[in-house]
């Protein structure tokens, strides 16, 4: 145990009302006014306001309750424990690899704090392609705002640590524009473990803002609890049925969860809530669910410096440049914005290409290595299409999303747009993230390398943090799975609060997006139970 | 694309191999999770020099230790294709045939391992690849997650930390 103090500690000898499903010793059945479906960004941000409302309130979370006392900034620990998968999830041909959380918080626990709103641009192409009238800057503004003064999102103003400071002096020298991002951190220690579990209570996490308060208004939390299947009884949910897993978080433990509820948020994330209603054979009739599932793929590029960077220090994400979205119309080739990752070393050495020696050598020049990133912006190009969730014979949720020419075209010029900047940087040597790539130690190399890998999966090294999708929001039943309020079209009483609402992907860090969405729609849904 | 018949033979015989070994899983009724085994360890030993570079005395052993923990923790689906993968490579035909390595894994010789990384690397087939990307991300996660390989990185917690974890 780490000896900075936890909250959840006071929290549990005070009387929350929390149970770990791996410790049931027979069936539990309970009843309750709404039952959500997920702790991350969407269910804790309705949790809190629905049971701040005085309902009665079940959260059920598939993974384990896990806080700043077990956090101890260890890859090897916290992998297996917060993430989906060991943050080893795969897509259906394993050419991407997608880090989401699966702890009490969701993603919100391991996230690396990067604030946006959601774009502009995006807001208007979901009005004009998607009929989503009434999402506009305006309308989600007061949304943003909740959202903003609860989880202390504000400027970071420390200075960027140097693995950022890459990014930004890049930009200035090729003359690209670029800016500071907004962080959901109270008092911050700049340690750079976002990733592990924030140690120090700072992230303004679900972990630590909304679940708590939640408990604190008698909110009930369920752990280590997988949802099944909805019970559904005409155009009506019932409630949810979910198997209990043993303490290892992977079999179930044979034990059964029922909770009855007159609402059901489903709240399991962009993989999870399609998964979900996919098992219930929830009613599909216009064959909407599951489809069009974004992941933002993003491309890598490392870079030496002479210089120490020394990239798991410091606040991992604080420098972006979205120039790169806005140098085409927003359904032409696919746009990306570019950031940096934070770099610790089991993850890095899973990531960065090649073996032996070679591989070794790399990692010892850890110290030395800025790794810059590409997201795409998936979504709006129309061969763009995403991904489709679909379940494996044992139930669980498979994401198959094969990558096409568009995806690789863009993925080939953000490679290129990378390693300009980072020799622009002062970089002494770039390595696009590419099996078939070696060190090239001058711009005009680096062309000519880059103009020649192959682009093809499991050579392309392709990784995504954020899900969005499969259960999209849309002004009429034909076109999407929820109405705007985040309705579902064809059960009454079931709502999605999460990112698989999202009709495209975000085109910036999703979480924001989430909270304000899940507020405005938890709001809706306080409003018709009342 | 002409395929070689040499390469003909490779997926004829992976997709034999590979349902077959599939068909004996599907027979078990309840998924069976990994289930690791001495070979499996020793397999892991015989890859972990020539995927990581060289190792630390008892580095290997530690890799291997890792690796299974790991893998224990995984969805058992994943677990259920990681065992069909090292029942592959386990199967002396397709070590043969399939990795180009002749002698048992713990006598393969540093060259014949390296030979069938890249050979995997590289392959044309994205079935092949995926398992050598497999095997580099558990054996990768397997060392550079443990402390005893920080120090050759020179990386280390932070400082401010110290005494409070």
């Amino acid at each position: 145990m780490s000896k900075l103090p936890d909250p959840w500690q006071a929290g549990l000898a005070a009387g929350w009302q929390v149970t770990d499903a791996s410790r049931l010793a027979q069936d539990l059945q309970l009843e309750c006014d709404v039952a959500i479906v997920g702790t991350g960004a969407g269910g804790g941000m309705a949790a809190e306001l629905l049971a701040q409302a005085g309902l009665r309130v079940v959260m059920l979370e598939e993974g384990a309750l896990h806080s700043s006392g077990s956090f101890r900034l260890n890859e090897a620990e916290a992998y297996p424990q917060l993430y989906q998968e060991s943050a080893n999830r795969q897509t259906a041909d394993k050419g991407i690899t997608i880090l989401q959380g699966r702890t009490v918080g969701g993603s919100t626990t391991v996230n690396w704090t990067s604030s946006f709103r959601t774009p502009a641009g995006t807001l208007g192409w979901w009005r004009r392609a998607h009929g989503l009238q009434n999402m506009s800057e305006e309308s989600m503004q007061p949304w943003f705002e909740r959202a903003e003064a609860r989880l202390g999102i504000a400027p970071w103003e420390t200075d960027p640590n140097a693995n950022n400071a890459v990014l930004a002096r890049g930009c200035e020298a090729l003359g690209l524009s670029h800016g500071r991002m907004r962080r959901n951190v109270r008092g911050c220690w700049n340690l750079g473990y976002c990733g592990t579990g924030c140690a120090t209570n700072a992230k303004q996490s679900m972990l630590v803002t909304t679940i708590p308060a939640a408990l604190q208004a008698g909110a009930r939390l369920l752990t280590r609890v997988r949802v099944q299947r909805l019970l559904l009884a005409g155009d009506r949910v019932k409630g949810v049925l979910a198997e209990a897993l043993q303490a290892d978080g992977v079999r179930a433990s044979g034990r059964r969860v029922t909770v009855k509820a007159r609402q059901v948020v489903l709240s399991a994330g962009a993989i999870g809530t399609p998964a979900i209603l996919l098992r219930s054979r929830a009613p599909d009739p216009y064959r909407q669910l599951g489809k069009r599932t974004f992941l933002h793929p993003v491309v890598l590029s490392g870079a030496l410096f002479p210089q120490r960077i020394e990239g798991y220090y410091g606040a991992p994400q604080s420098v972006y440049s979205d120039h790169f979205m806005h140098v085409g119309a927003i359904d032409g080739p696919l746009g990306y914005k570019l950031e940096v990752p934070p770099i610790h070393p089991l993850i890095m050495a899973a990531t960065l290409p090649g073996n032996g020696a070679v591989h070794q050598r790399l990692m010892r020049q850890m110290p030395h290595l800025n790794v810059t990133l590409a997201l795409l912006r998936d979504g709006f190009h129309p061969e763009s299409v995403g991904g489709q969730v679909r379940l494996r014979d044992d139930g669980s949720p498979l994401l198959d999303y094969p990558l096409g020419a568009v995806e690789w075209e863009a993925a080939r010029r953000a490679l290129l747009s990378m390693a300009e900047l980072q020799f622009a940087a002062g970089a002494r040597a770039v390595l696009p993230v590419h099996e078939d790539a070696g060190l090239a130690r001058s711009w005009r190399e680096a062309r000519q390398m880059i103009a020649a890998l192959p682009m093809q999966i499991m050579r392309t090294r392709v990784v995504s943090a954020h899900v969005m999708g499969g259960a999209a929001m849309a002004a009429d039943e034909r076109r999407g799975v929820v109405d705007g309020d985040g309705r579902h079209w064809q059960l009454r009483n079931l709502t999605v609060i999460d990112g698989s609402l999202f009709p495209t992907s975000i085109g910036a860090n999703p979480q924001l997006s989430v909270y304000g969405f899940a507020l405005r729609q938890a709001e809706a849904l306080r409003q018709r139970m009342a | 694309m002409t395929l070689s018949r040499r390469q003909l033979l490779q997926t004829g015989l992976l997709g034999g191999l590979t349902l077959a070994l599939a068909g004996r899983l599907a027979e078990v009724p309840a998924a069976p999770g990994f289930a690791a085994n001495v070979a499996d360890r020793q397999l892991i030993m015989a890859l972990a020099p020539g995927m990581l570079g060289p190792l630390p005395a008892g580095g290997a052993a530690q890799v291997a230790g890792n690796v299974l923990k790991a893998i224990d923790g995984l969805p058992l689906a994943v677990q259920a294709e990681l065992r069909q993968l090292f029942d592959l490579l386990h199967n002396p035909l397709a070590r043969r045939l399939l990795a180009g390595v002749a002698a048992p894994w713990p006598e393969a010789g540093e060259q014949a391992i390296n030979a069938f990384l890249q050979r995997w690397r590289y392959s044309r087939f994205s079935l092949l690849r995926s398992a050598y990307q497999a095997l580099h991300c558990l054996l990768g996660a397997g060392w550079y997650g443990a402390a005893a390989s920080w120090p050759a990185i020179d990386y280390r917690l932070p400082a401010m930390m110290k005494g409070l974890l």
